[in-house]
């Protein structure tokens, strides 16, 4: 009833009538917007209406930045932004109940997606957190008997600068190196860890180069050790299977923003048995189990439960279409253009996240030349800076080959017309670029690059 | 057993892709056209009423979805 009136409500705001748009481009492939013009929150009587169809937005191919919202998630929280309002810690009114039980609700959808009892996750405001509370919890809990922590070179920056103000609290941090192919090396793992490491973190999917690490043989060796292993799933959860009890997870992050939910919402998943115990970072009101204090969010949690749960019956659909998606852009990249190289291991690999690295090619300028796609080269974290990834780097590329890299995202709702456009053009500048690269010239007529000593002016 | 007879689903199915097409995004137009085809006709084979009612039930609310969210868009 109340949703209904709602609707009413909403639909009667919005001025456009509903019918068949005849201009819709249905065959179009960019969607052309209403013009950017800043545009005040109060619609006011004189502004003059928007032009329409003025600007063409750019093909979204970063899902590892970030994706769109799945409509059915929006749906789910509409009601949470509209009408059911209360917060869902006040125990006296039904406001708060409804609240309430939509967290709950939200969070046993989250709890089935990974496996998990749902008294073992906690709502944060992204992956980000998470890892924070992950590790810096754990590690300061244990403080008194353990000192050493473990964590690889590929993590997420966040993982890394954790572990960096954790050493200057005076912890022991091991940044494991990984292998070419970017996995990493077990018997290292084994023999890194000592007897007074507290925690392992190790990332399941990597976000840039889209390594699958073997999760479940690290979680096996942690167990057998009495090692707390943490994983950051911001980039797996949703799109591989994944079960904190087979694969022995003990601490686990969960970002909303990558599963086609909401951004600012996100969860950690910490194990009851044999119990796990953290520190809290955030303290407060003692919500969340006193691990996370502060009022959560309702639509937000609601949107992430709505994704997990789409994500869970979605995930085989999915894998399928990125995956034929995947094969069919590296196939014609990889036959139409010489000296292009995917960085990550080929096998361990999950198919929507291909980092290709593009000889003679400076990344940065085929970046630009593709400005009709929306694509980066390393992470959206590090994409401030000049420097080539780190992670790039941990995997032995060179330094010129890292500085040509591009990261082509392919999620649920890429479709194929998007993918052979990206094709087509990459490889059109990807050509046009080498043409008038001095470097290419050298190549083509035989000379070693490595042989020439570049004389200094 | 009127719901779920063979019309009856054919009526859901075109009533479904007629309003995928009033999507205004690209992504998602294209996305639900694709998915509901698909959906459709993997379950093309289902034979046990019970779930033919469940899978019907749910595509009502997925039309549900797809109308209300063609009102957000605009």
């Amino acid at each position: 009833m109340l949703l209904r009136t709602a609707w009413r409500r909403v639909a009667a705001a919005v001025p456009v009538a509903p019918g068949p748009k005849s201009d819709a481009p249905t065959r179009g492939l960019r969607l052309r917007v209403v013009d950017h013009s800043p545009q005040s929150a109060v619609p006011s009587d004189t502004a003059t209406a928007p032009q329409a169809e003025s600007m063409l937005r750019p093909l979204y191919m970063d899902v590892q930045a970030t994706t769109p919202l799945d409509p059915r998630v929006l749906d789910a929280m509409l009601p949470y932004l509209v009408n059911y309002y209360g917060n869902p810690h006040s125990r006296t009114h039904a406001y708060g109940w409804e609240s309430e039980a939509a967290m709950e609700h939200a969070r046993q959808q989250v709890a089935s997606l990974i496996g998990a009892d749902p008294r073992e996750i906690i709502f944060t405001s992204g992956a980000t957190e998470s890892n924070n509370i992950a590790i810096k919890g754990v590690a300061r809990f244990y403080r008194s008997r353990k000192k050493h922590l473990i964590t690889t070179q590929t993590e997420h920056k966040c993982v890394l600068d954790s572990c960096r103000s954790l050493e200057a609290e005076g912890f022991q941090v091991t940044y494991l190196p990984v292998k070419k192919s970017g996995i990493i090396d077990l018997k290292e793992l084994e023999a890194a860890i000592q007897p007074d490491t507290s925690l392992v973190s190790v990332m399941t999917v990597n976000n840039e180069i889209g390594v699958k690490q073997p999760i479940a043989e690290i979680g096996r060796i942690c167990s057998s050790r009495k090692v707390y292993f943490h994983t950051d799933a911001a980039q797996a959860v949703g799109k591989i299977p994944l079960d904190v009890n087979d694969m022995k997870i003990d601490l686990m992050s969960i970002s909303g923003h990558k599963i086609y939910g909401p951004k600012g919402v996100g969860a950690i998943y910490i194990r009851r048995r044999p119990r796990v115990r953290v520190e809290a970072l955030q303290s407060g009101g003692g919500q969340e189990r006193g691990m996370r204090s502060g009022t959560v969010p309702t639509p937000l949690v609601v949107g992430l439960g709505a994704a997990c749960e789409v994500a869970q019956q979605e995930m085989e659909y999915d894998h399928k279409w990125i995956s034929k998606l995947a094969e069919r852009l590296t196939q014609k990249i990889m036959k139409s253009l010489p000296d292009v190289v995917m960085n990550g291991d080929p096998e361990h690999h999950y198919p929507g996240c291909i980092n290709l690295s593009f000889a003679y090619v400076e990344g940065e300028s085929l970046l630009m030349a593709l400005k009709d796609v929306a694509l980066s080269s390393g992470s959206a974290c590090t994409s401030a800076s000049l420097e080539p990834s780190y992670v790039l780097r941990a995997i032995g590329t060179d330094e010129d080959l890292a500085h040509s890299s591009i990261r082509f995202g392919i999620g649920r709702f890429t479709t194929e017309e998007e993918v052979d456009y990206t094709v087509e053009k990459c490889i059109h500048h990807v050509k046009r670029l080498r043409e008038m690269s001095p470097l290419w010239e050298m190549v083509q007529d035989g000379i070693d690059l490595k042989s020439i000593k570049w004389t200094q002016h | 057993m009127a719901a779920s007879s063979r019309a009856q689903v054919l009526d859901l199915y075109r009533a479904m892709l007629r309003e995928s097409k009033y999507f205004s995004a690209y992504n998602y137009r294209t996305y639900a056209v694709r998915r509901i085809r698909d959906a459709f006709r993997e379950n093309k084979n289902v034979k046990d009423p019970v779930e033919i009612q469940a899978l019907v039930n749910k595509a009502r609310r997925d039309l549900g979805i797809i109308r209300r969210q063609d009102y957000c868009e605009q």
